[in-house]
């Protein structure tokens, strides 16, 4: 479904009506249910894969560094600080 | 016969295009990266080649994975920029080289890699923010036409960089074989360090990635025995694009003069590498 974001069109209708955007491509419940609430770590858990999950993430103006911060317990500003002293090292 | 004149390794992390894109050349974010670039873009504009190569992969933008090309190569005239779902970045096309391309196909095919062809491709960031390295301005045009190599990074699994490393060899007999005497520049891009989800997101390793980039030059052979679970271990599940860059040394001579390195950490969530190699001049004296 994701990859269909990448249509100007496409971002507008699922936009107009995200849950029969979803119903449309078949997802299963949880899978609707981690897009509307926009759990993104819910999104990798169900095999969605970085790429495809960015591209809601960009509809929705975050950032990767957001992301990242979700994936790791930080906020967006703690996770960006931790990149310009020179990233996680120690992972 | 087509000479390989030089090869550039680079990242290609989106956040390079949209910095550029947006004029953030002197942000203090952004400056000491830049800075890093200059004196290979330097070199690179007196020296147009008349065709390039760039090995590069693409992030479902291109193609969806439902089909997954473990290489690719585009054999068409023009290949146009993607919409990566925010609308596309405001560069230009990219202009190909069909008749090359085709030989390359062919020769690699005969040479036992079966490459999977795009008559139609569009190029994301992973192709489009290399050329902006090389090139930061194109205007109208890049310098000069372009074919993509695709390889697939970003889903399991992904071919092995001793395989990524004979890939570049006979991409290197091809392009020697070509009836044409044309001169031919060589991108490997993708890396250097990172890791995007997951608990390890922002892992970042400077020592793997400072030997990464010594190596590339003298040593390739040792970069092409590390393993993929090595790649990810060491660089992060994101850091394996660094297989890309042996393609492109695979296919350069055995002794390369390095021009320029520069290493910056972060371009956003990733350790931005550049290193540029002549493959006319001889190594050393």
């Amino acid at each position: 479904m994701f990859m269909s974001l990448t249509r100007a069109q496409a971002r507008e209708e699922f936009l107009a009506d995200e849950s029969a955007y979803c119903d449309r491509f078949g997802l299963a419940e949880d899978q609707t249910t981690a897009v509307l609430r926009r759990d993104w770590q819910a999104m990798l858990d169900l095999g969605g894969s970085i790429f495809y999950v960015y591209k809601l993430a960009m509809m929705d103006g975050l950032s990767m560094q957001y992301l990242g911060g979700v994936f790791t317990g930080m906020t967006e500003a703690d996770f960006k600080a931790a990149m310009l002293a020179g990233g996680r090292t120690d992972v | 016969m087509s000479e390989v004149i030089w090869g550039l390794g680079t990242s290609h992390v989106p956040s390079i295009g949209a910095a550029m894109d947006r004029g953030l050349h002197d942000d203090p974010v952004w400056s000491k990266l830049f800075a890093g670039y200059q004196p290979a873009r330097e070199w690179l504009a007196d020296r147009t080649p008349d065709v390039a190569v760039l090995v590069y992969n693409d992030h479902a933008n291109g193609v969806d994975l439902d089909v997954v090309p473990t290489f690719g190569i585009g054999v068409a005239d023009r290949y146009a920029v993607a919409d990566e779902g925010f609308g596309r970045r405001a560069v230009p096309d990219v202009v190909g080289h069909p008749e090359l391309s085709f030989h390359l196909l062919q020769s690699l095919v005969d040479d036992g890699f079966d490459m999977t062809v795009f008559r139609e491709l569009d190029v994301d960031h992973g192709f489009t923010v290399p050329l902006s390295v090389w090139t930061p301005d194109p205007g109208d045009a890049w310098p000069c036409p372009v074919i993509p190599l695709m390889v697939n990074v970003i889903s399991y699994p992904q071919p092995t960089a001793a395989r990524c490393y004979a890939l570049g060899q006979a991409l290197g007999r091809a392009l020697a074989s070509y009836p044409e005497d044309i001169t031919v520049g060589i991108l490997g891009t993708g890396g250097m360090s990172h890791q995007l989800a997951g608990t390890r997101a922002g892992f970042i390793n400077p020592t793997f990635d400072h030997m990464f980039l010594d190596a590339i030059e003298v040593d390739p052979e040792k970069l092409a025995a590390l393993s993929r679970e090595d790649y990810i271990r060491e660089a992060g599940s994101e850091g394996i694009e660094l297989i890309m860059w042996l393609v492109m040394r695979g296919a350069m001579n055995a002794e390369v003069t390095k021009v320029h390195t520069a290493y910056h950490v972060p371009a956003s969530n990733t350790a931005a590498g550049l290193a540029l190699f002549d493959n006319r001049a001889p190594a050393r004296a």
